[in-house]
């Protein structure tokens, strides 16, 4: 058989590194090929090589047996060769049938395009409102989107890089069938994933990458993840210690009735919130996108700040009214969902996006920000969380999505935070470095400070957490202990329907 | 290739204005000789050139500060004015003609109007979210007129022959030239200050950091949690303080009195000069220095060659018109739409 594509010998250099190196690989129609490789091995490159968002250095392009010369998105388009971004290019000022009408050929007729995305997205399992704004979109609804509108190109080829990311458990079950119904009506797929088990359960070949060069390729259904990934990384896993909790007495953070209306007419209000979160110990918030995560955090973090001061108590402190640097000052630390634009200034160097929270670790002296001591902080997080960045000059946005998350996330655990907030710690990072980002928040937390995890990975929270909290249109469940719940348990109060009220959840979960 | 936009834009410049010199059949190169070279081609002219880039060097670097955080004072010009007035008042109303206290109180006396004057947006947009572009700008107008009252009526010199302007301030008030022959004066020594204070604000005060990241991200300002009034306050007031400071050295600098035209448009060109220079200190010279010329060539070719006087203004829209464009060009590429 012909393979729908095969990449032979490509290289590709960028000033410091090379990212891919004689890279040959080849798929067949039909078959659903997985891309492994740790953050910076070199994956997002190749294909944005594929794709024609980048062009090789050296090396060749075959498509059906042709080759492809003088790449670029347009002619991959015209070739059937769909791509959905880890980062999603998406205009946020625009609709959702704005955005898919920008890249879908033929006539301009919105109508007619709404009504598509809504039935494709609904037989997909993936709901979407294609009138609603890109902006008020959660970055789960962002990925839906992206999916849907290479759907409905009909594609031939189609990449996702790290596409479940962000999906609930069932979202994903509904992702799997589809992609595996698209692979049965001749689709190739290109599926990159940091999440070895559903590899296993969803591809057929897999080609591991390690520092831009083919380190081996596998049949995932016959291998272990363990070996798995051991190739991806090259040696021996760390392994997770989770000592027993010791939570201190009083809570260090607590939320007393909190209600909260939304932030627009497409956010989740939230209801009657309720929580605590002892020092010692890690509370995870599980949920579907778009329940109100967002929300609470905000107002968690002081970035959004509530009228009533005693309904968010830090440390005992009623703190509802101060702001996030008010709030850092009793001790918080925050790592939001966002790294681009929230958790960092794109177009600032490392040194400055540590003096973003780190400037009273010391680094503003005398008004003047201390720019050697700013450098060693940046360059101390770049060696203790192995960031690949050219060192505190590299600029945020010149870091690949993993390496920036391992950086921010080693800035506000240098903190050495009594409280910390994480939203969706480990999105988008490798094996290797999610391992050592959750060994470190359960330390931070063994060592006596309160850690509120949110994340749509339960994998995740059950791995970590000492308690878990679901959240679902707007109102929190009791908490739940880790050791006595289950998977099941946790599923059936993200999507459970309460209080007579119809949910975007709910729909979610429709077949 | 940041760097590379103002330098294209002045080249570019200089083509459209010798195409615009043959379109009116004047020799080109002639003509650009005596709109950028005669005017500077005498101690004098090095003089007035210094003079005039040296307000505007002093309120874009105000304004810079502002505009690094998206603060957009349109209205430095109504701040200008209102420094001058304040400044011209101290000088001619202060019980002892010859107090040696004269030029501090009046550079105090411009700071502080020019800062009141930008307080106002600054109060209504950190309050009341208004837009400060609209304010600032209509600002302008109402310290325009009030200074046409005040020079047409109270403020207007008894012994002048009814010209509406004021009578001259008394010697003490002025900045005593460094050669009677010419009219530059220690003024420019503000200016320079004021270029050192701009350069350590914006490249290494932590308050300038925080403007910084608000200007580029305002939502890491709102995650850092730095106060976006604060950015707001201290971007105006900047602005505000340096175009009152401009205002008061012109009253007790070359003018010496207040008329209804004190300005030819400082506090308008200055925005232009604070995006030629890049919001950097050190560029903003450069840009100020370019500007200035553009107004004593105008005036130069007005003179000598007879052209019309709106030529400054002409340049000037050009330069700031090819900035954008090379500025647009550097980040963005056009293409024709591909037929599939």
């Amino acid at each position: 058989m012909i393979p729908r594509l095969e990449l032979r010998s490509i290289t590709k250099c960028y000033p410091g590194t090379v990212a891919n190196d004689a890279v040959s690989l080849s798929i067949l129609p039909g078959e659903i090929h997985a891309v492994l490789g740790e953050n910076g091995a070199g994956k997002s490159t190749l294909m944005k090589i594929i794709y024609g968002a980048a062009q090789a250095d050296s090396g060749e392009i075959y498509c059906d047996g042709r080759r492809i010369e003088a790449h670029n998105p347009a002619i991959s388009r015209s070739l059937g060769i769909e791509m959905v971004y880890q980062h999603f290019a998406l205009f946020e000022s625009v609709s959702v049938v704005e955005n898919i009408a920008l890249a879908v050929k033929g006539t301009f007729d919105l109508d007619r395009l709404a009504a598509e995305i809504k039935t494709l997205s609904a037989r997909y399992g993936m709901p979407i409102d294609p009138h609603r704004r890109v902006h008020d979109l959660s970055v789960g609804e962002r990925q839906r989107v992206e999916i849907v509108r290479c759907l409905l190109q009909s594609p031939k080829l189609l990449i996702l890089d790290e596409p479940t990311s962000v999906l609930t458990p069932q979202a994903v079950v509904k992702l799997f069938e589809t992609l595996r119904q698209l692979a049965s009506e001749g689709c190739s797929i290109v599926y990159i994933s940091h999440k070895l088990d559903e590899v296993q359960e969803l591809c057929d070949t897999a080609t591991v990458l390690r520092n831009g060069k083919v380190t081996s390729t596998a049949k995932p259904k016959e291998s272990t993840s363990l070996e798995l990934a051991r190739m991806m990384v090259g040696s021996q896993l760390p392994q997770m210690h989770v000592s027993p909790s010791a939570p201190s007495a009083k809570p260090l953070l607590e939320v007393r009735g909190l209600s909260a209306p939304a932030r627009d007419k497409y956010g989740t209000e939230l209801t009657d919130v309720s929580l605590e979160v002892h020092g010692g110990e890690i509370v995870g918030l599980a949920g579907v996108s778009g329940n109100g995560q967002a929300e609470l955090i905000a107002l968690l973090s002081g970035e959004r700040t509530h009228p009533r001061a005693e309904t968010i108590l830090i440390g005992g402190r009623p703190s509802g009214h101060l702001n996030a640097g008010e709030r850092r000052k009793l001790g918080m630390a925050f790592v939001p969902e966002e790294r681009l634009g929230r958790g960092a200034v794109p177009p600032h160097a490392l040194w400055e996006n540590a003096v973003l929270t780190a400037h009273r670790a010391g680094l503003v002296r005398n008004a003047l920000v201390d720019r050697r001591r700013a450098g060693e902080f940046a360059r101390h997080i770049i060696e203790r969380f192995k960031v690949k960045a050219n060192g505190p000059q590299a600029s945020a946005q010149s870091l690949s999505g993993g390496n920036l998350q391992k950086f921010i996330v080693g800035r506000e655990l240098t903190l050495e935070p009594k409280i910390l907030l994480v939203s969706q710690p480990t999105w988008g990072v490798d094996v290797g470095a999610a391992a050592f980002i959750r060994q470190t928040l359960v330390d931070l937390s063994r060592g006596g400070a309160a850690v509120l995890v949110v994340s749509e990975e339960l994998d995740e929270l059950f791995e970590i957490c000492d308690r878990l909290l679901v959240i679902s249109n707007g109102r929190v469940s009791p908490p739940l202990i880790r050791k006595q719940t289950n998977r099941e348990e946790i599923g059936l109060l993200m999507t459970r329907v309460g209080h007579g009220e119809t949910r975007r959840s709910e729909v979610a979960l429709e077949d | 290739m940041r760097i590379a936009a103002p330098v294209i834009a002045t080249a570019l410049t200089f083509l459209a204005g010798s195409v615009l010199f043959a379109a009116l059949g004047y020799d080109p190169l002639a003509t650009l000789h005596a709109f950028f070279v005669a005017p500077i081609n005498s101690t004098n002219g090095l003089s007035e050139w210094l003079l005039k880039a040296s307000p505007l060097i002093l309120i874009a670097c105000g304004l810079a500060v502002g505009f690094r955080a998206n603060i957009w004072n349109i209205g430095a010009e109504g701040q200008l004015i209102i420094g001058a007035i304040a400044a011209c008042g101290v000088g001619l109303f202060y019980p002892d003609p010859e107090s040696p206290l004269l030029i501090p109180l009046m550079f105090l006396a411009g700071a502080g109007a020019g800062m009141a004057w930008a307080a106002i947006p600054a109060f209504l947009r950190a309050r009341m979210n208004t837009n400060e572009i609209l304010v600032t700008l209509m600002l302008t107008y109402i310290a325009t007129l009030l200074l046409s009252f005040l020079v047409h009526g109270p403020w207007r010199d008894p012994a002048g022959f009814n010209y509406p302007q004021t009578a001259l301030l008394p010697a003490a008030a002025m900045f005593e030239p460094f050669d009677y022959s010419y009219r530059l004066n220690p003024s420019i020594f503000i200016t320079a200050v004021a270029v050192v204070m701009m350069w350590l604000f914006t490249d290494r005060s932590f308050l300038g950091y925080k403007m910084s990241v608000s200007g580029a991200a305002p939502l890491a300002a709102r995650y850092a949690g730095f106060r976006e009034s604060s950015a707001v306050w201290t971007g105006l007031l900047a602005g505000g303080a340096a175009a009152g400071i401009a205002g008061m050295a012109e009253v007790a600098g070359p003018l010496g009195q207040l008329s209804p035209q004190i300005s030819p448009g400082y506090g308008f060109a200055a925005i232009i000069v604070a995006f030629i220079g890049r919001l950097n200190a050190f560029g903003i010279v450069l840009g100020g220095l370019l500007m200035s010329l553009l107004f004593l060539g105008g005036e130069t070719v007005q003179m000598t060659l007879g052209l019309p006087a709106a030529l400054t203004r002409i340049f000037q829209g050009i330069l700031l018109f090819f900035l954008l464009a090379a500025d647009f060009f550097i980040y963005y590429r056009l293409r024709l739409p591909e037929h599939a």
